[in-house]
């Protein structure tokens, strides 16, 4: 029980510093920082779905998402003659409905491969697409992409706005999150861990592995494009820069670093990259950047292949034992509850 | 499909080459249903590579194999599965950051509709009332929300067995259930698969004699990739070649 309500103390709050987080920070805080960490997560969390209960690492993430914001420009408001101009609700359906099927093909392509070979495959499908997307002038308007791009004013409230553009990616951060842990208990995510841990057995188990590992492709692009409607709306425009291989490598980094294992990992990666990409700055020259990301990244992958998410779970783990330690013997209620842990983890 | 005068599984001439060695060849056989059938054979005689080709691990290079009257070339695993097959491995082949319950439960789904499901099953809803008669029905009743990777290796293997008897079952393939298991384990394993309804059909690979002789109707025994005998349990204890071949490899 106690280790039970420490979980449930702990996200209470976590919620309560977040719902409450923008009125006490500065506007860059609410935004700059808060906004892009939450938008950054969800895209991360995409990979998350795949890698941590699929093992299937996909570099395709910030493709996805960059599509839905393509999607999002195009059948919304911009600053070019481009485009169809749908109402919000619609623009945003055909955005992540679009993100969807990227996913599914993606899966469909990359499905059979596992490991570095997955990998490859998927960061050529993002380079081949950004590199696309700069040549093509009829839809994605070549170099320059769009600009102008708007969050919606629903009933009064100016979603670009920083305070409600922040609660608006809390909203979708949320779900995403709740969801995922819920997803893992679902007869379709068990289904997915037990093909990341072995294909064989669930193929003479009854289970179509390649349509699954195709169904998770989906899901994790109706993510990844949540997370690029919010990106495009973030940023106002979208270009291919915003997708060629930098930014792909960015939501790996976030990912590994918050750790792939848990969901809540991406949004930790997500707040340590973003903090160190606004703030690296003033310390070392911009051009170092990438060195220092690169560094942070191999010291987290070195001592956590959990990423800092691993890390802190060790250190609650240490800090249990410790207190199990001063327990009498006999006190062993806590295991069955450590796996039930483990198993939602 | 289920009439009687069916033959649960019907091999004519199956072989399997892997490069230049040929692990099965021109494998006969035919399981009556319902029959209780031993597989003998010393190491690498080809015996779990029959099963992989009956279950589909992978496909055979020769010959043809049937199942229940329906011909099995071209059809996946998981088709065989929905269509009764199960089978163990050799080595545990358990989720192991899973528990008990999560194990069962994702067996069960496979020969059940609803694979990709996004909603959780209700805690007492009748698919879990199966996954906790399922363990109670392999001795794991207490166990089922310990991990699989902290429970011991007979558990293990009681589990496998478990994992095996989800849905409705016909044809059961059960690889060395009871390697490495204690005595009173393998006593308990024993007597669960002696235990299994009448109509299943069962096919055993167990390296010892004894067991296999006393769960067995009929005995096959193979020998470098090919079959040597086959016979009642009498006929094979009684058999001179088996002696030499078999318990000759075992040693003393
Ligand atoms: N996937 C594979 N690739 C290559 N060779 C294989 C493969 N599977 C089995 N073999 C070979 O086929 C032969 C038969 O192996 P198999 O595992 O079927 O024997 P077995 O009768 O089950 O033996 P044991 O009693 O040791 O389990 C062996 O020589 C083995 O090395
Ligand atoms: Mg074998």
């Amino acid at each position: 029980m106690r280790v039970c309500a420490g979980r449930t103390a702990a996200w209470l709050a976590l919620a309560v510093v977040v719902a409450f987080y923008p009125l006490v920070v500065p506007g860059f805080w609410t935004y700059q920082i808060g906004a892009q960490s939450l938008l950054f997560g969800v895209i991360a969390l995409s990979l998350n779905l795949l890698a941590g209960y699929g093992g299937m690492v996909s570099l395709a993430q910030m493709a996805i998402a960059g599509a839905a914001g393509y999607a999002t420009a195009y059948f919304g408001v911009n600053s070019t003659d481009l485009g169809i101009a749908l109402p919000w609700p619609l623009t945003v359906l055909t955005a992540i409905a679009l993100g969807t099927l990227f996913g599914a093909v993606v899966g469909a392509i990359s499905v059979r491969t596992r490991g570095i070979y997955c990998l490859m495959i998927t960061l050529a499908i993002a380079v081949g697409f950004s590199l696309f997307a700069r040549q093509n002038y009829s839809v994605f308007n070549g170099f320059n992409g769009f600009a102008g791009v708007r969050a919606p004013a629903v009933a009064g409230i100016d979603f670009n706005e920083p305070v409600p553009f922040y609660y608006l990616t809390l909203g979708v951060a949320a779900v995403a999150l709740g969801w995922l842990y819920h997803f893992s208990r679902t007869p379709f995510g068990m289904a997915l861990q037990g093909i990341r841990d072995n294909p064989r057995r669930m193929r003479t188990l009854g289970f179509d592995v390649i349509r699954l590992r195709i169904a998770a492709f989906a899901l994790s692009g109706l993510i990844a494009a949540a997370g690029g409607v919010l990106f495009v709306w973030y940023n106002g425009r979208i270009s291919p820069g915003a997708i060629d291989v930098q930014p792909t490598i960015d939501i790996l980094i976030i990912s590994v670093v918050g750790g792939m294992a848990s969901p809540l990992g991406a949004f930790v990666g997500a707040v340590a990259f973003v903090l160190l990409q606004n703030f690296a700055i003033d310390l070392i020259s911009p051009d170092r950047f990438n060195t220092l990301i690169g560094l942070a990244f191999l010291v987290v992958v070195l001592f956590s292949p959990e990423g800092l998410t691993g890390i802190a779970q060790r250190l609650m783990r240490g800090l249990r034992g410790a207190v199990r330690a001063e327990r009498p013997p006999g006190d062993r209620e806590t295991s069955t509850e450590e796996a039930t842990a483990r198993r939602i983890s | 499909m289920s009439a009687s005068d069916v033959n649960a599984l019907e091999l004519v001439d199956v072989g399997r080459r892997f490069g230049a060695l040929a692990a099965v060849s021109n494998v006969d056989l035919t399981v009556a249903q319902g029959e209780r059938r031993a597989l003998l054979g010393a190491n690498g005689a080809g015996k779990s590579t029959l099963f992989n080709l009956i279950a589909g691990d992978f496909p055979a290079t020769d010959g043809s194999i049937s199942l229940l009257g329906r011909d099995l070339s071209g059809v996946p695993a998981r088709e065989r599965t929905r269509m009764g097959l199960r089978r163990t491995y050799q080595n545990s082949s358990l989720f192991a950051q899973l528990t008990v319950a999560d194990n069962l439960f994702i067996a069960l789904r496979g020969v059940r509709p609803g694979r990709f499901s996004l909603r959780r099953p209700h805690r007492r809803g009748d698919e879990m009332q199966r996954v906790v008669a399922l363990a109670e029905r392999v001795g794991m009743g207490g166990w089922l929300d310990h991990r699989v990777a902290d429970l011991s290796h007979g558990q293990q293997r009681q589990l496998e067995l478990g994992m095996a008897l989800v849905g409705e079952p016909q044809v059961l393939l059960l690889d060395e259930p009871a390697a490495g298991l204690s005595p009173a384990e393998r006593t308990h394993l024993l007597a669960l698969i002696v235990g299994l309804p009448p109509s299943l059909t069962v096919v055993l690979i167990e390296h010892d004699l004894d067991i296999a002789l006393r769960a067995a109707d009929r005995v096959t025994v193979m020998h470098n990739g090919r079959l040597l005998v086959e016979g009642t349990p009498g006929e094979i204890r009684a058999n001179q070649q088996v002696r030499d071949i078999y318990l000759g490899s075992q040693g003393n």
